[in-house]
């Protein structure tokens, strides 16, 4: 790629086709940006690119990724190593592999990481993760790039003690101090190991091209994140989610009861503030209407193979209790029990999920899910929740095990409810196969697929 | 159109001399909205300073601060101009009865009668003005309406007395706690600032400008340790004016060491929930008997 406007056009293009609504005004902008700021410096680059281009929070990691691509901040190994020749690549027949834990430059190199680690020396880490990079980055038989090299080189995890005894001298251990001394280093090495994977990437389009590169790295941003492919970091993500989702849900769902017409109008108090005007009505007064709130009752699978999606649409619908009259929830596995207490308001809502797991009485027999004999229990012991002014939302991916489906019941309690609705984690295409029987329940409960956070807090909107 | 700052080197520092640390983001960010003269939307959770940099850039570039305070039912008369209908009256009340209705017509619609508010205001003014329209979020929809039409062409039509154009385009901030989402017409019209909460670095040096007589070591163990609190999964997250407050707590009750027993202590002066505070004493191993 030749002209910095060529470069340009294939990074917007770039933006855009990892998904990002890049309109073409805003290239303008950016275009016009770059005329004003200093090229040269990076960091001013990629802020003018930002403000200009990228409008919303959940964009910015897939924009910093292809930055770095399109705008690397070196060519080649990009510094002057000291003169030793790269490590030879691990399949060398001459001879064995030296293990990292013997070789007395790998252990140099720990060191210098260490010292990094130490003081938080960012530009210093930007460094010392492109030379580790060059140098135990190669893959097997030195065709490409990858991290997992280095970091097993490198194995920034396992310094951590050593950095907590070099901070925390004398101090008693266990305490604050070496929690927050501890959350520090970890934020330093997840930066070192952000910063290989960005070096790597940089590598790899570097020997194949950009755009393929590009499109290994994005991945999807969190609020269409796959529920049952969520990994630890993302749940954590996804949890610190939800109260400013909720806050943000709640705005709208009020703003929308105000816009439904406004109340009555208030003649009295009309009539009073006209005196001020000479008895000339200006301003009208209304009295305030009162908002239908329905009542929530919730069904939820708890078994682990819907964990992820149940925990998010409990802790989501318990963040919104203020928008239902009543919210009582109830899981099972193969029997019911209700859990409604760990939701207690002020309750810190993660710790309900671990008590939920400890002490809801959920298994009956097996202890895998059976649809069947948990809605004949749902009937038997709670069917007084289920009334006139319910909406009755069940969650789970309908899987029974082959067991029994009990649909007469469930079609009784759907007919006492005012709405019913399931909200199913899995993809459409996957229903009906297998054992799940997303068909039967789907004939008598309307069905919706609800795999990420955009689906589900649609549903809520509609729902309240 | 004079432009305020010539680079973003020079921003950061008069940002700093009018008391606000901003990193090269936020400085390259404030520098492309004035030279390019679009508005600017900062946007981020409570308390990370957005409002405190639209008055830092007011003061830089020595310019008069208009404020536009959103809130749910901020209608056209509050934010962009009304009659005064009850001087109107009056005034109608008061003519000599030999004078026409065509005359009085005339007279009640002249700029005595018309109240200024804060878009007008800023549009009309001839000297430099940052307009700050600040928790845009919190107005309603129709009212992002208003603000594209007079961002755009910044001018505003008012039939009884014509177009008024702006005779200096002012410097034009807009804030955001992103309680909804603004519309994509708007975000599109604007530059776009994410404001996050503060690297260690940069809180602790805000801490020291801010609260003279601390020491570094103690503001630097105070951010810290609100940064791992920032980190729990809590309701409502420490923002710096809190941070900030933290310090002069310790200051005033004279401690100069931020030890399990001091934070128990003053725990209250960041967090404002029970379950958080709760939250907080568990994860970070506080003597629970401290409230």
């Amino acid at each position: 790629m030749g002209s910095l406007v060529d470069r340009h056009t294939a990074f917007l293009a770039a933006l855009r086709g990892a998904g990002l609504p890049v309109s073409i005004a805003e290239g303008l902008d950016a275009a016009r940006a770059l005329g004003v700021v200093d090229l040269i410096d990076r960091e001013a680059l990629r802020a003018a690119y930002a403000a200009t281009l990228v409008k919303r929070p959940a964009h910015r990691q897939t924009f910093d990724t292809l930055f770095d691509l399109w705008y690397p901040g070196a060519l080649g190994d990009g510094v002057a190593l000291s003169d030793e020749p790269p490590a030879p690549p691990a399949d060398d027949e001459d001879r064995p592999p030296v293990p990292p834990a013997l070789d007395p430059q790998v252990q140099e190199r720990r060191r210098e990481l260490f010292d990094l680690l130490l003081t938080g020396d960012d530009a210093g880490l930007t460094q010392f993760a492109r030379a580790a990079v060059g140098r135990y980055g190669r893959s097997p038989g030195g065709q490409s790039w990858f991290s997992s090299g280095v970091l097993q080189a490198m194995s920034p995890q396992t310094l951590m003690a050593g950095l907590l005894n070099s901070v925390l001298q004398g101090q008693e251990r266990g305490g604050m101090a070496e929690r927050v001394a501890r959350r520090r280093f970890r934020d330093r090495i997840e930066r070192f190991e952000s910063l290989v994977a960005t070096e790597v990437r940089r590598r790899i389009a570097e020997d194949t091209d950009v755009e393929r590169a590009a499109r290994l790295a994005v991945r999807p941003p969190l609020e269409r994140l796959d529920f049952n492919r969520a990994g630890r970091a993302d749940l954590q993500a996804l949890r610190r989610e939800v109260h400013p989702l909720a806050r943000r849900l709640a705005a709208r769902l009020a703003r929308r009861q105000r816009l439904a017409r406004r109340g009555r109008l208030d003649f009295r108090r009309t009539v009073r503030a006209s005196l001020s005007t000479g008895g000339v009505p200006l301003t009208t007064h209304h009295r305030p209407r009162r908002p239908h709130r329905p009542e929530l009752v919730i069904l939820c699978d708890a078994s682990d193979s819907v964990s992820a999606f149940a925990h998010f649409t409990l802790l989501l619908t318990f963040a919104l209790r203020e928008q239902f009259t009543k919210v009582r929830a109830f899981a099972f596995i193969d029997t019911t029990d209700e859990i409604t207490r760990f939701f207690a308001p002020g309750v810190d809502v993660a710790d309900a999920m671990t008590r939920l797991a400890r002490e809801a009485d959920l298994v009956w027999i097996t202890g895998r899910s059976d649809y069947g004999h948990a809605i004949e229990v749902f009937d038997e012991r709670y069917r007084d929740a289920v009334t006139s002014r319910t909406a009755l939302l069940i969650l789970g991916d309908a899987r029974s095990n082959h067991g029994g489906l009990s649909l007469p019941t469930l079609r009784r309690l759907a007919g006492q409810a005012r709405h019913a609705y399931w909200l199913n984690p899995e993809p459409r295409r996957e229903w009906n196969t297998g054992d799940s029987a997303a068909e039967a329940y789907g004939e008598i409960v309307p069905m919706y697929e609800c795999r990420n956070l955009t689906q589900l807090v649609e549903f809520i909107e509609d729902l309240a | 159109m004079t432009t305020l700052f010539a680079s973003p080197a020079e921003t950061v520092r008069r940002l700093a001399d009018a008391g606000y640390l901003a990193d090269e983001a936020i400085a390259t960010t404030v520098f492309l909205a004035d030279a390019l003269g679009k508005p600017l939307l900062v946007e981020g959770p409570a308390g990370v300073g957005k409002t405190e940099l639209a008055k830092a850039v007011a003061s830089a570039a020595g310019a008069e601060l208009v404020r536009l305070q959103c809130y749910e039912g901020l209608d056209e008369a509050r934010a962009l101009y009304e009659w005064n209908y009850k001087k109107q009256l009056l005034r109608i009340q008061a003519a000599p009865t030999d004078q026409a209705w065509d005359a009085t017509h005339d007279d009640i619609f002249t700029e005595e009668f018309l109240l200024e508010r804060p878009l007008l205001a800023a549009i009309r003014r001839a000297e430099p003005t940052v307009l700050l329209i600040d928790e845009t979020d919190k107005a309603d929809v129709e009212v992002e309406g208003l603000l594209l039409e007079v961002l755009s062409d910044f001018q505003v039509t008012i039939p009884e007395l014509g177009t008024v154009a702006a005779v200096r385009r002012p410097f034009v901030v807009l804030t955001s706690n992103a309680a909804r989402e603004l519309s994509e017409a708007l975000k599109r019209r604007c530059l776009y600032l994410h404001l996050d909460y503060p690297t260690p670095e940069r809180e602790r040096d805000i801490v020291l400008a801010r609260v003279p007589g601390i020491e570094a070591e103690l503001a630097e163990q105070l951010v810290r340790t609100v940064g791992a609190l920032r980190a729990l999964e809590i309701k409502k997250a420490p923002s710096i004016a809190e941070t900030v407050d933290w310090a002069r707590t310790l200051l005033a009750l004279g401690l100069d060491e931020l030890d399990e027993a001091a934070v128990a202590r003053t725990l209250g002066v960041v967090l404002k929930h029970v379950s958080d505070q709760e939250r907080a004493v568990r994860e970070l191993g506080l003597p629970a008997d401290g409230r």
